[in-house]
């Protein structure tokens, strides 16, 4: 029998705040173990949420770029269950009427652009973690860390409307997109700024029955949401073959191993006992705000790579990678906009400066080439001061030592040579150095042009300019 | 007259014309303690030395001229207000060991008046009780009858200012946790609107439905007291930023003309004798004083008991999963965490705190949600717009605070039933979200405080003080002293 994947995913999105959901901490990644607390994100007696209007912004922000509604009257609740890391034994999220609901993301799978449902949109404060051995002080036992307790999360929740892993990676891939784009999440995924839950099934092709379905806990990259969610539908499907049933349970991926296991079935899952935080007042959220927030938007992802297509006539390919995050789309306009030509720009960026930026380890924001040093370095290409070879080592340069790219091609002398007389001089020397070679074109042997060509740019040391080379050295050769 | 015997007003007067200093009130009162103490329990901890230094402070701010009516004064706060520095114990062994980091915004704005802090105040554990028996810290006794239980949860709180143990306390108010014990013991305490003082600090029982308040000799230092602790507080989100009126200012205008209503559901048939009486005199002083009387019926009164014991057990049960041993208080020896939870959480916990994290784990359980906290909400609205349509015919209500006079320590404590039906009358007004403020209108035959309820309109306490300041002018009840 073949059998239809069915996956659901919930995302975690750590927000981009200076300060906690409910309390004025640093939400600064890394610091002494509790030392970024006070008596709200350490749940002491009396103390009392207070929401970080912030939070409510970037939700806000989210929704809209999701296509979401924004809910006008939103409700905070409490999530109860124990555990060490949640110092109040209840979780601050959002249970009924979450901040944005009903929203949709198109996703493109090969040659295919497929709508995925996003459910809903809540607002939550992260729990602390457990710190076990050493570092959590004298003794053998473990340490809690209330750091990261209280710091704010959206947890996106989309509509098991993806059919397969790539489907699923590429809703991911297209949701990191965003939240970096709007700049409300660092996208971290190793340090969990950004992690997923999976709820995979599987049913018999043809059939409207959903199966159960397992719950795969924090996968924290790309390849592991697809590695899991293969490893799983296989085993769900071998486990059915088998005449076995699924169980709807929580499992957790195993990275080293590449296999799912049980964590915890239905009858041991926890009965949260959710019911409005009375701590909090409803979220009251007017159609003015939604529209400011609208107002703030950037132009997203998608917007832009129509815009690039349309106006400056960049094909599709390249609209796609220069949009790839905001900063590189950024860039490459800011290059265009200095009077750089579109095509050349993007061709740089995709090029070069990639390159560049990967070989060196830094992001497009450090790039030590300006956009405006890029066109410079363009246009000292398209008024034939230098070739085009010239120019990637004036960009070297450019690179290593933040000198315009005019001064380079002066301090080095690269400026090209247009002029015949001095070029007829190297030619003329070249073509009496070689005098078999020069009988071997005229002997119908056109194959050895190039030869001359290399051996005249390399006695100009590059600077001469191709297409009067080019042009001389047919003349001089048809003697 | 005793230092120990004095309003807020009486010994302001005393500290600004320099005929007494601080510490030698504060002197009197930590000597009162001592005396009165072994009787009454309206203690669990007394701060003598943090008491003195706060005095001599005090004693300084005076000399310098800046003599707030509250500066000087030697008061109490229930255990469930957080004392930085402080034992703050909720009458539970949990906290037992529990010295808070910061102090409760409503404490810290008396404090910041000068206010000097004699110790904190007996009270039902966790605020779940009406009779102070839940306390792990022993019983409170009413000054006025020591078998006599002094009402909860504030029972510290209330029998401290009827034993003259402190000029005024702070108590806190879920179900009527001021009101009743300060009907039982003789004076008056006042639970503001919902939002009117902040909650941050004081250690949650029912988030949506607790309220911190001041329980006094007389009404002035009721005022007094309000007009210090009220106000927004951006540290409470459910506080609310609307003008603290000068509660002082306008006591004095009288009751003529005033509309009061009297709900038909609170004078029930089974209501004690003595308590019907002092009802009836009230009445008529106030008729006396020119204010009229209207019949009114609030309907749903019959199920506020039931809802509120849904809604506030469900909170409690949320509000104290903190208490898990973890990062403060007790914390039993034990093999792995949810040994540890199971025995930090029985040992620490009493009786009547398990029952009612029992009620509300099972209200917000799945599968029972809807039929008893939905529920409970629904009717809870039914409730407030009860209030809300009578009030628009009435400016205050006047009922009972309590059915009964103070029970007899004992009598009640194995009946959770009839225990929570001893605050039928004050439960509404807390659904409600309302204020109302209980104040001492009668004895008993066998000598024991009976109090009058008046119920005003949301962030109508400026009318519930003048009438019950009109009334203490008329009567001289809250003369009356404990013989103790």
């Amino acid at each position: 029998m073949k059998y239809q994947p069915v996956i659901g995913l919930e995302v975690h999105v750590q927000l981009l705040t200076d300060t906690k959901i409910f309390c004025g901490c640093s939400t600064k990644f890394g610091a002494e173990p509790n030392s970024q607390t006070c008596p709200v994100c350490l749940g002491l007696p009396g103390a009392l949420p207070v929401l970080n209007k912030k939070v409510v912004e970037f939700a806000i922000k989210a929704g809209l770029s999701t296509n979401c509604s924004i809910t006008p009257r939103s409700i905070f609740a409490r999530k109860n269950y124990f555990y060490p890391d949640l110092p109040k034994g209840y979780q601050i999220s959002q249970f009924e009427d979450p901040i944005c609901q009903w929203g949709w993301l198109d996703i493109k799978v090969g040659e295919e652009t497929k709508r995925i449902g996003i459910t809903r949109i809540h607002m939550e404060e992260d729990a602390g973690k457990l710190v076990h051995g050493e570092l959590s002080g004298p003794g053998d036992g473990s340490g809690v860390d209330l750091n990261r307790a209280c710091t704010p999360l959206l947890e996106v929740v989309s509509e098991p409307d993806l059919r397969s892993s790539d489907e699923a990676v590429a809703y991911l891939k297209q949701l990191h997109q965003i939240v970096t784009w709007l700049g409300i999440c660092d996208g971290n995924m190793e340090e969990g700024s950004f992690r997923c839950d999976a709820n995979v099934s599987v049913m018999p092709v043809g059939s409207d029955k959903l199966g159960t379905r397992a719950e795969i806990k924090n996968v924290n990259s790309f390849k592991f949401v697809k590695l899991a969610i293969e490893y799983e539908i296989q085993r769900q499907i071998d486990l059915i073959e088998d005449g076995g049933t699924v169980v709807q349970e929580t499992r957790l991926f195993d990275p080293n191993s590449g296999k799912t296991r049980s964590m915890r079935s239905k009858e041991e899952a926890h009965d949260y006992r959710y019911f409005p935080d009375p701590d909090l007042v409803p979220l009251v959220i007017s159609e003015q705000w939604i529209e400011r927030s609208r107002g703030e938007l950037p132009e997203l992802p998608e917007q832009r790579q129509q815009r690039f297509m349309a106006e400056l006539g960049l094909p599709p390919y390249d609209a796609e990678v220069l949009t790839a995050c905001r900063a590189l789309a950024d860039y490459f306009e800011a290059g265009v906009a200095a009077g750089g030509n579109a095509k050349a720009v993007g061709n740089w960026v995709m090029g070069e400066i990639t390159r560049a930026l990967n070989d060196s380890g830094t992001s497009i924001e450090t790039c030590p080439v300006s956009p405006e040093q890029l066109a410079e370095l363009l246009k000292l290409i398209d008024n034939g001061t230098i070739s085009g070879k010239i120019a990637k080592t004036v960009f070297d340069e450019m690179w290593r030592s933040g000198k315009a790219p005019q001064a380079i091609v002066e301090e080095q002398g690269l400026i090209q040579v247009s002029d015949s007389g001095a070029i007829e001089g190297i030619i003329d020397e070249i073509i009496a150095a070689n005098a078999g070679q020069v009988e071997e074109y005229r002997g119908g042997k056109e194959k050895v042009f190039g030869f001359f060509v290399g051996q005249v740019m390399k006695a100009s040391k590059g600077k001469a300019n191709p297409t009067v080379v080019n042009e001389l050295l047919l003349n001089k050769l048809k003697g | 007259m005793n230092i120990f015997d004095m309003t807020i007003h009486e010994l302001h007067t005393a500290l600004k014309g320099k005929q007494v200093s601080s510490v030698e009130a504060t002197a009197a009162m930590l000597q009162r303690i001592e005396s009165v103490e072994p009787q009454v329990g309206s203690f669990i901890t007394v701060t003598p030395e943090n008491a003195l230094a706060a005095a001599r402070a005090a004693d300084q701010q005076i000399a310098r001229g800046e003599c707030h009516l509250l500066t000087g004064i030697p008061m109490a706060v229930k255990d469930i207000f957080l004392t930085e520095g402080v034992l703050t114990t909720c009458g539970s062994r949990i906290l037992n060991n529990f010295i808070p980091p910061y102090s409760a915004a409503s404490w810290e704005k008396l404090q910041d008046r000068g206010a000097v802090l004699l110790g904190k105040l007996n009270q039902d554990e966790f605020a779940m009780g009406s009779s102070n028996e839940s306390s792990a810290y022993g019983t409170t006794r009413n000054p006025w009858n020591l078998a006599h239980i002094p009402g909860g949860s504030s029972g510290g709180s209330a029998a401290a200012v009827a034993a003259r143990q402190a000029i005024a306390t702070l108590g806190t108010d879920t179900g009527g946790s001021i009101r009743q014990p300060a009907s039982h013991c003789g004076c008056v305490g006042l639970k503001p609107t919902y939002g009117r003082v902040s909650r941050y600090g004081v250690i949650a029982y029912a988030s949506s439905l607790d309220q911190v308040g001041p329980l006094t000799r007389d009404v002035s230092d009721c005022a007094v007291m309000l007009e210090a602790i009220a106000g927004h507080d951006p540290k409470d989100s459910t506080s609310v930023d609307t003008p603290v009126p000068n509660y002082s200012a306008n006591l004095k205008s009288g009751v003529k003309g005033l509309k009061i209503g009297l709900p038909k559901e609170y004078f029930i048939d089974g209501l004690d004798t003595d308590v019907q009486m002092a009802m009836d005199a009230a009445i008529e002083t106030y008729r006396r004083l020119g204010a009229e009387f209207v019949d009114i019926s609030l309907p749903h009164t019959d199920y506020a008991v039931a809802t509120y014991y849904l809604i506030a057990t469900a909170e409690a049960s949320s509000n104290l999963a903190r208490y898990d041993g973890v990062r403060f208080g007790h914390r039993a020896e034990a093999d792995g965490l949810l040994d540890m939870y199971t025995k930090s959480r029985s040992e620490g916990f009493g009786v009547e705190v398990k029952r009612r994290i029992m009620l509300g784990t099972y209200a917000l359980s799945s599968g029972y949600y809807d039929a008893y906290y939905v529920k409970a909400q629904k009717v809870r609205t039914l409730i407030m717009n009860d209030f809300i349509s009578a009030f628009a015919d009435v400016d205050v209500m006047l009922t009972p605070v309590a059915p009964t006079p103070a029970f007899k320590i004992g009598e009640k404590i194995n009946d959770p039933l009839q225990m929570y039906l001893s605050d039928i009358f004050t439960i509404p007004v807390n659904l409600a979200g309302t204020c109302a403020m209980s104040l001492p209108a009668g004895f008993s035959a066998s000598g024991l405080p009976i109090g009058l309820q008046l119920i005003g309109k949301p962030f109508g306490e400026e009318t519930i003080l003048r009438a019950g300041y009109a009334f203490e002018q008329a009567t001289e009840w809250h003369t009356r002293k404990a013989t103790i």
